[in-house]
């Protein structure tokens, strides 16, 4: 079990270089010159671009900027252009050519508003999603569990962000049923603050991931409802709560379970649209920002970030599999 | 076997003889109907079902698949879907009727009164829990003690039925398990609250063949521990030979024949029983033979035949006047050769002749001869051997 935890995340770590090397050769070798970000427009001669390019250390070999550019992950940097010094403490990940500070920093600042939203989303989509779809898989063919699959077909149907844009139209700005939403810390605001500002996109966030958690837990549950361990446990005198919690759900969790480790893995990474839509800021809002700025050590980290975030969920979901079935525990 | 037993006889509407036992057999159904409405209409699994068994005897249900032998079983666990089943007539288990019960009270029946050991162990453990704390469970259920107390008893029971090292094995899941110890487990989840009652589905089916034979030794064995009545499910008659007392034949939905093991597998009096004996191997026949098939297939249930629901598939239905077989259903008469409770569903005016002189013949001798000379073990061509120990021997699967 250790040696296959320890195999599983060499693996990721390799993943993850090949990432980063990808990442790397973007910035490199993209279309958009580094050196121009420090270079200003209406000054910018070839000469003076040359003398950027040599002092931000652009002009050496792509191995030994890649090498430089990972040592951010071991050390303190220390970056320096002319008139520009900045201090990049680890972990560093090069340093934004619009705000001049450690991208690492910058996000890292706004991964709590992120992580707010991916775990308050995270608690409703899956209460809603596996309980509605554990009540229609145990009343299947009846009208209550066609009125669930209709449902969560009718929520799917619409894209999510039109959703939450309407919601936060009329909810908050035409009907004011709830309040304005944003970020708010829940240690220097306080948790009721907190809870109000998020309230809103935690609920959409809900609705709209619970449709296929519905209907994949739905599923899963009737086939697992059908097994022969499950009369078994029926056939113990077991009561009705004990025979579905234990025996019948334990075995339909698998594959919940790796829908949620990506579904998560992304909403950490930060959802853009709504991070957008209800004012929030959070990495994915920083990363849109980065991208529509050509910000691209901002780029590049974010995408770092994410790549990490989902390696590490699906490592997290290996792990997870073999905790709830037996017979996956590799040896 | 002997023949002062008192023959669990399924009762007929017409039949005045009770039987005198001075015990109430402790499961007794009577006249169950069991019906599932589909899409397509309504499947008539068990109709006009009625049968006993008494504390420490072995009713043999042989059948083939649709017969409607699991269904009654299920039946009597309390196991078919309330919303998906309609059943009519009487099952009471202990003197309790559990047609009607309450969910709450039909579950303190189970597990506790009766226990099911189901046909593929495999399935029917859950992969995800230890052996162990699958008996542990369902020790729990029923009686209010702690998780150690519950784990010693599963320990208890897992050596009770022959586990090695039981101690240790007590943790493992039933995938570290072989096929036979899986069904040795399965044997003590069902008797560790030492059940009055036993229903065995098809317990050897999914077994090798070497295991089978030490699986219904063990059932005999703990069967006369635990005094508890046994109903065995099977298509195999060498099974039957080996476990029963008394043995039913279903075929669609009813009991077509019924008696002690003996009279069955001796003077068998309807058609289809001679079928099922005709198409068991001979071990000691021409490896080349043919086996004899009952021809046809298992009638539709959602539109059972007209008459005798067998009288599709017999050869011997233009050996009874006008076409009585295909009109009139045959009640449950005394048969020919009647000895204790010895019934079938049959208009055939002279069974025993024909039996004698037509299908003996070619039914395998040593079945028939065993069954006479009560020699058991059996070594006959349904595939059961002597025992052997490789099952238990077996290392620790990795």
């Amino acid at each position: 079990m250790f040696g296959y935890i320890v195999r599983r995340l060499i693996s990721g770590v390799l993943v993850l270089i090949a990432v980063s090397m990808m990442v790397f050769a973007i910035f490199f070798y993209g279309p958009n010159d580094p050196a121009l970000a420090y270079c200003p427009e209406s000054r910018c001669t070839p000469a003076r671009l040359a003398n950027i390019s040599h002092n931000l250390g652009l002009d050496r070999p792509a191995p030994q900027q890649y090498v430089e550019y990972m040592s951010g992950l071991v050390k303190n940097r220390h970056i320096e252009s002319g008139a520009i010094s900045i201090d990049c403490n680890w972990p560093c990940l090069g340093v934004s050519f619009k705000y001049r500070v450690s991208v690492f920093d910058y996000l890292w600042e706004r991964f709590p508003a992120t992580l707010s939203v991916a775990v308050g989303g995270a608690i409703f989509f899956l209460t809603i999603g596996l309980s509605s779809g554990i009540f229609a898989a145990r009343r299947r063919g009846t009208p209550a569990d066609k009125a669930v699959v209709g449902a969560s077909l009718f929520i799917s149907a619409p894209p999510y962000y039109l959703l939450a844009l309407l919601s936060y139209l009329y909810l908050v700005q035409a009907w004011g049923i709830f309040p304005e939403t944003g970020y708010f810390s829940p240690f220097t605001d306080g948790p009721a603050k907190w809870v109000s500002g998020m309230l809103l996109p935690w609920i959409m966030i809900g609705i709209v991931y619970s449709t296929q958690y519905a209907r994949f837990s739905r599923g899963a549950m009737i086939d697992s409802l059908n097994e022969d361990y499950v009369r078994t446990a029926r056939a113990k005198g077991l009561v009705e709560r004990s025979v579905v919690r234990r025996h019948a759900l334990r075995a339909a969790i698998v594959p919940v379970v790796t829908l949620f480790g990506l579904d998560f893995a992304y909403l950490v990474v930060g959802t853009v649209f709504t991070e957008k839509i209800f004012g929030i800021q959070g990495m994915g809002l920083a990363g849109l920002d980065a991208v529509q700025r050509t910000d691209l050590p901002m780029v590049s980290a974010y995408t770092l970030i994410g790549a990490a975030f989902i390696v590490g969920a699906n490592i997290l979901v290996d792990i997870l599999y073999s905790v709830i079935d037996p017979r996956v525990r590799l040896s | 076997m002997t023949q002062t037993n008192e023959p669990v006889s399924p009762r007929d509407a017409g039949d005045s003889t009770e039987p005198t036992s001075t015990e109430v057999p402790f499961l007794v159904v009577e006249d169950l109907t069991v019906r599932f409405p589909t899409a397509d209409g309504l499947v008539q699994a068990v109709s006009g079902l009625s049968y006993r068994v008494e504390q420490g005897r072995t009713l043999g249900i042989v059948g083939e698949s649709g017969s409607g032998k699991s269904v009654s079983s299920l039946a009597v666990m309390g196991l078919h879907e309330a919303k998906r089943t309609q059943m009519s007539g009487s099952i009471r288990v202990g003197g309790t009727e559990i047609i009607g019960l309450s969910n709450d009270r039909m579950r303190r029946i189970r597990g506790r009164e009766v226990a099911m050991i189901f046909q593929d162990p495999l399935t029917a453990l859950h992969p995800f829990h230890k052996v162990g704390s699958q008996i542990s469970e369902a020790y729990r259920v029923h009686h209010d003690v702690s998780k150690a107390k519950a784990r010693t008893k599963a320990i208890e029971m897992l050596d009770r039925v022959g586990i090695p090292q039981a101690r240790t094995r007590v943790d493992d899941y039933p995938h570290q398990f072989s096929g036979g110890m899986r069904q040795r487990a399965m044997i003590a989840m069902a008797l560790v609250n030492d059940p009055s009652l036993i229903i065995a589905d098809e317990p050897t089916t999914a077994l090798d063949v070497t295991v089978q034979a030490q699986i219904l030794d063990l059932l005999q064995e703990l069967q006369k521990d635990f005094n508890s009545a046994i109903i065995i499910i099977t298509h195999d008659l060498g099974v039957v030979a080996e476990m029963a007392d008394e043995v039913m034949v279903m075929y669609a939905g009813r009991a077509v024949e019924f008696g002690t093991t003996r009279q069955i597998l001796t003077h068998p009096e309807m058609p289809y029983t001679w079928g099922l004996l005709s198409s068991i191997p001979d071990v000691t026949a021409d490896p080349n033979a043919r086996l004899i098939p009952i021809r046809g297939n298992p009638p539709s249930l959602l539109r059972p035949p007209s008459g005798c629901p067998f009288h599709p598939r017999c050869d011997h239905k233009d050996k009874v006047p006008g076409n009585l077989c295909s009109t009139t259903l045959p009640e449950l008469t005394t048969a020919q050769h009647a000895e204790g409770g010895h019934v079938k569903r049959c208009h055939l005016p002279d069974p025993s002749a024909i039996y004698e002189q037509e299908i003996l013949p070619e039914i395998a001798p040593d079945l028939v001869e065993m069954t006479v000379n009560d020699e058991f073990p059996i070594e006959t061509g349904t595939g059961l051997v002597e025992d052997s120990t490789s099952d238990v021997a077996l290392p620790k699967e990795r």
